[in-house]
């Protein structure tokens, strides 16, 4: 096979979860049948892009031109060291999220369940082919098209809050994309005529700082998935989607994708010498930095444990920002990092929420007093997975945040040393938001234990979620463990 | 060869329409239809192949040479046109509307399909003929058998709006017929290419500067420019629904053009962009039409008078286009005359199937429809997306090009109120979708009976919404062929 | 040129100009249905006239060909003026529309008052209010 039909092999896999999804959870009836298919598909849709990873790090960059759109506009891929590893974080985790899934919707008693589920593997496919997106046109057409797919399972539950948050969550993302985005790429196509990704960037060295600065505001805002402040609150409202959705979609692929674009902007569009020369990055690091401390405080306010995940996200997010904003090899490198290890941290920290609301019908922080103690795999995958997000070694995300320090020092800043102090104060607020999550189920006095105190004294029998539920969320904490091991092979692909 | 079956292009269906009167068999009659457009959209597509990279067929008619006689001359722009024209029609006459508009008896049937070959001969007459005159005939043909068409809907106010229209579209007509005579008094002829060498348009020569207000506002009411829209809305939301997607797709085309020559071909853009700098006022009124009319849009009640103001917020997008004058805004506003026609068109068949099962298109009465129509539903989603301006969709083409156009000429700030507005479209398209597929029906209004479209009508439909996904990924046909034309039309020439 | 002299020069346009607006007038004031029919027609009459008034030749006569077998002006020794007879031709046409509008227009009325009870527009608008 080729590395040009693994391409268009590891893009049309999803969509043929989707109809598969939709024959034997539709059609045929056969949901069983649907819900092993979807890991299997995914589990394919993963090697395949493993397989671009052998020539990705032979220093082969695969393409796939599929046609013309427009004069000088192609529908086109090409596979890069970022978008290949965003591209593996995202199919990878999908394999874990179908099981997931699978369990929790099960488990939750959901509605419409196939629908739910070719959606999500549309969602996959329209984050592949943001991964692989060789130009700005293909970039825009699959982030739209995540943008509406997704929409589907926000509104999933279909009630009214349900639809107020669909409505906030197409709004602001449209509104980002269309009036900031679209005419970002509008304005890079009058600029130099050309909207492909090239390393080295395509913007003209004469461009004016002014310029320079503007344009990169309009990308990284316009890149409303980033979730960058003041454009952030879409992502607390699509917190009312079934959890598997919260997890994959709203913590791995459809953010991701966002700060994906960024990256990939700051990269291939502007290059990162033209920003490093321009004092423009200093905007876009300030903006992160403020988006990173303000989610992160609003975070320890929520009681809502999802609704505290998502603001630490969005404060996740902005590391990587930051990272793409310094526009230094270090800060890029450190961007790429977070977004596997956030991906591998957040993920389970969803899953352990969706867990905890299977068991027990509690979504709020304030209510897992005493929980760990019988749910303790689910809470010992939390507390691991906090660690990660924290970045406390050995966990992955320990790297992420120690090449951003250095990347930090590394800019040519009067005031590198307000970054750094950015960055270690977030952590700590980290510790603030997560701690408290495990610290409530393992040492406080559960609720129920007092008055109504049953025959069995305090040793409670376990009450975890469902086994699909309960397994991939340890290996999915395992695999923030395991991260940390393999962090030096990821610099190895992501310096190119 | 090629020059003989020109003419045919509009005697077919101007023949065919009184065979119809003679047969008199509804049956017959709408097969006998359906087959004079196919030909028709052969014969369209056949001429488009044949002018492409810059070729021109003429015909004299009579066998009078021009100036003297009148020339039917087809060029890129016209080609493109006609095959616009010719391929709506044939995609609406394929719709099965199950016993044609209800005003009209089963007996009176054939005078239905008469009337509507006339009003397409009018229309390929006008995107045809090199005479002026001629012009205003075909004009007032097409216009006439609209009239007719419209005030055939249902609802009694359907005829209300048709007389509204008429008298509208007399004035409009009239202020054209005056244009034309002006314009004769300065040249001496009514050929167009004619005029067109011999005017020598300038601001001091009152006359011509009349001619052309004249022709502006006159073509401007028949493609209902903002503020001369109001007869619209009423005229599409009343018609039969099938003449609405009609119209919708084809009608406003035609006066685009009608509009586009006569500022290129016969005033020329330096005289009219220039010297006279009519985009200061074509500028803010076609921005006004994309945020005023998507506005209204926004707060209808009825799908298909939401549809309607949306189409006078995309002529907006049109005339936009055109106010640029040059070719990447003037090839975006011309493609968009296809990309709309698509959209509209399929979202008007799209309510034809929704009013078929349904019985109404109000808002309240499309609660829940997403999942017994799913696959009508599906249509309507591409269309409104479409309209949004996603990317995969044609939408998307016609935006990239005006707002490349519009930074092209360095209107910075158009080009952000474009995108904006754009937003306003996704609500209204947004306000419909969920209504569709998140909200309960009402206890009072119960859909359990409402099961899917026929296939007679949702082929054609979605015949449409593919086109709408496929044209925005292959632009050769649609951009390529509009640039060519853009390019004809800034040098002066059809 | 000054506004006497535009006025004594063009006065046939200047009284078109009138009559049009008198047309226009009635079309838009009028709420009785049948009047806005009069006020088209009297519109489209003044455009009518209009390219009539156009097609005039100061001193010219109708271009009426004298004996038959003489083609065309300017033959045999004899020159003879004629007006323009294009625009006339061409009025033949506009008045054939001018009364299938007339005609259509009278239709619809008819079926208005059928359906409305009413020929005045204003009555016809406030049914509507009423029956939604």
């Amino acid at each position: 096979m080729s590395s040009e039909t693994t391409i268009l092999v590891a893009l049309l896999l999803p969509v043929l979860a989707a109809v598969s999804c939709l024959l034997l959870g539709g059609g045929l009836g056969r949901p069983n049948l649907r819900d092993i298919a979807t890991p299997l598909i995914g589990a394919c849709t993963f090697a395949a892009v493993w397989r671009l990873a052998g020539d990705v790090l032979a220093g082969g960059r695969p393409e796939l031109v599929l046609f013309e759109v427009l004069p000088g506009v192609e529908l086109a891929f090409q596979v890069e060291p970022l978008g290949l590893l965003y591209g593996l974080v995202a199919s990878g985790l999908w394999i874990v999220t179908s099981i997931y899934a699978a369990g929790y919707m099960r488990g939750h008693h959901e509605h419409n369940q196939t629908r739910f589920f070719t959606f999500f593997a549309l969602s996959i496919f329209a984050a592949l082919g943001i991964a692989f997106a060789s130009n700005l046109f293909t970039l825009f057409l699959f982030y739209e098209a995540l943008t509406l797919l997704t929409f589907p399972l926000v509104t999933h539950h279909g009630t009214d809050e349900a639809r107020r948050a669909g409505r906030v969550y197409l709004g602001i993302l449209l509104f980002t994309s269309i009036s900031f985005l679209l005419f970002a790429i509008l304005f890079t196509w009058r600029l130099t005529g050309t909207i492909e990704f090239t390393p080295g960037g395509i913007l003209g060295a004469d461009t004016s700082s002014g310029m320079v600065t503007v344009l990169l505001l309009l990308y990284a805002f316009g890149a409303g998935k980033a979730a960058l402040m003041p454009f952030h609150r879409w992502l607390p409202n699509a917190m009312v989607a079934p959890t598997p959705v919260s997890a994959l979609l709203h913590a791995v692929a459809v953010v991701k994708a966002g700060v994906f674009a960024i990256l990939k902007i700051v990269i291939y569009v502007f290059g990162l010498d033209l920003l490093a020369g321009s004092n423009a990055s200093l905007s876009l690091m300030t903006i992160a930095s403020f988006t990173m401390l303000m989610a992160a405080v609003i975070a320890i306010r929520q009681d809502n444990l999802k609704a505290r995940l998502a603001y630490s996200t969005i404060s996740q997010l902005a590391y990587i920002v930051l990272g793409a904003a310094m526009a230094t090899a270090t800060g890029v490198l450190a961007g790429g990092m977070q977004i596997a290890m956030h991906a591998a941290g957040k993920i389970t920290l969803f899953f352990c929420a969706g867990a905890i609301l299977v068991a027990t019908h509690k979504k709020k922080v304030s209510e897992l007093d005493g929980l760990g103690r019988t749910m303790p795999w689910t809470f010992a995958a939390f507390f691991l997975a906090s660690l990660s997000i924290i970045g406390i070694p050995p966990l992955g995300g320990s790297w992420a945040k120690w090449y951003l320090m250095v990347g930090a020092l590394e800019t040519g800043f009067a005031w590198q040393a307000a970054f750094l102090g950015v960055l270690m104060l977030s952590s700590l607020l980290a510790v603030f938001y997560l701690m408290p999550v495990v610290v409530r189920g393992f040492f406080a006095a559960s609720p129920s234990a007092g008055p109504s105190g049953s025959a069995g004294g305090d040793r409670k029998p376990l009450a975890e979620a469902p086994f699909l539920c309960v397994a991939p969320l340890v290996l999915t904490a395992l695999l923030s463990l395991a991260l940390f091991f393999v962090a030096g092979d990821l610099v190895t692909l992501l310096n190119f | 060869m090629i020059e003989k079956i020109l003419v045919l292009e509009v005697v077919l269906p101007l023949l065919a329409a009184p065979v119809c009167v003679l047969v008199r068999h509804p049956r017959f009659c709408r097969l006998f239809s359906l087959g004079v457009v196919a030909a028709c959209f052969a014969i369209a597509v056949a001429l488009l192949v044949e002018v492409r990279g810059g070729g021109v067929i003429s015909y004299e008619l009579g066998g009078w040479p021009p100036p003297l006689g009148i020339e039917y001359r087809v060029s890129t722009v016209n080609a493109y046109l006609l095959a616009l024209v010719t391929s709506m029609a044939l995609v609406v006459f394929s719709f099965d509307s199950r016993g044609g508009p209800p005003r009209v008896p089963e007996e009176r049937r054939h005078l239905y399909y008469a009337v509507f070959l006339l009003c397409i001969s009018g229309l390929l007459g006008i995107a045809i003929t090199g005479d002026a005159f001629n012009i205003f005939v075909f004009l007032e043909i097409s216009s006439l058998s609209s009239y007719i068409l419209v005030s055939l809907g249902g609802h009694r106010r359907a005829v209300m709006s048709a007389f509204y229209y008429l008298v509208m579209g007399t004035i409009g007509g009239v202020f054209f017929m005056l244009g034309v005579g002006l314009l004769y008094q300065a040249t001496g002829t009514l050929n167009l290419r004619d005029i067109a060498a011999r005017l020598e348009p300038s601001l001091d020569d009152r006359g011509t500067v009349l001619a052309l207000a004249l022709l502006v506002v006159g073509i401007s009411i028949k493609l209902a420019v903002f503020p001369l829209h109001h007869w619209l809305p009423n005229a599409y939301s009343f018609a039969p629904p099938k003449v609405s997607a009609f119209l919708a797709a084809t009608a406003t085309k035609v006066s685009f053009y009608l509009l586009a020559m006569v500022l290129f071909t016969i005033f020329g853009a330096p005289f009219v962009f220039e010297e006279l700098r009519l985009q200061a006022v074509l500028l803010p009124l076609s921005i006004l039409a994309m945020f005023l009319a998507s506005g209204a849009a926004i707060f209808q009640t009825d799908l298909r008078r939401l549809l309607a103001y949306s189409s006078v917020a995309q002529i907006g997008y049109m005339t936009l286009g055109l106010s640029t004058a040059n070719a990447t805004g003037l090839a975006g506003g011309l493609v968009h005359l296809f990309n709309h026609a698509v959209m509209k068109g399929g979202l008007f068949l799209v309510v034809a199937c929704l009013l078929y099962r349904v019985g109404s298109v109000h808002i309240d009465a499309l609660a829940g429809i997403g999942r017994r129509m799913p696959l009508t539903s599906a249509a309507l989603v591409i269309g409104g997306l479409s309209l949004i301006g996603v990317p995969g969709t044609v939408g998307f083409v016609s935006k990239w090009y005006l707002v490349s156009g519009v930074l092209e000429r360095g209107w910075t700030a158009a080009a952000v109120l474009i995108l904006l507005s754009s937003l306003l479209a996704l609500v209204y398209v947004g306000k419909v979708v969920e209504v569709l597929y998140f909200r309960k029906p009402a206890e009072t209004q119960p859909i359990d009976h409402v099961r899917e479209a026929p296939l007679g009508m949702l082929a054609p439909a979605w015949v449409l919404a593919a086109a709408a996904v496929f044209f925005g990924l292959t632009t050769d046909w649609t951009y390529g062929v509009a640039r060519e034309a853009a390019e004809l039309l800034l040098a002066g020439g059809i | 040129m000054n506004l006497p002299e535009a006025l004594s020069g063009l006065w046939a346009y200047w009284l078109l100009i009138a009559l049009m607006m008198v047309g226009l007038y009635i079309v838009i004031a009028r709420d009785n249905l049948i009047k806005k029919v009069m006020g088209l027609n009297i519109f489209q009459a003044a455009a009518i006239l209009f390219y009539v008034t156009m097609a005039k030749v100061e001193g010219g006569t109708a271009p009426i060909v004298p004996g038959g077998a003489d083609h065309g002006a300017g033959h045999g020794g004899h020159d003879v003026l004629y007006s323009n007879p294009l625009p006339h031709v061409l009025m033949l046409t506009a008045i054939v529309v001018g009364v299938a509008t007339t005609a259509l227009a009278l239709a619809l009325a008819v079926r208005i008052h059928g359906d409305y009870g009413t020929s005045e527009e204003d009555e016809a608008v406030a049914y509507d209010m009423g029956h939604g």
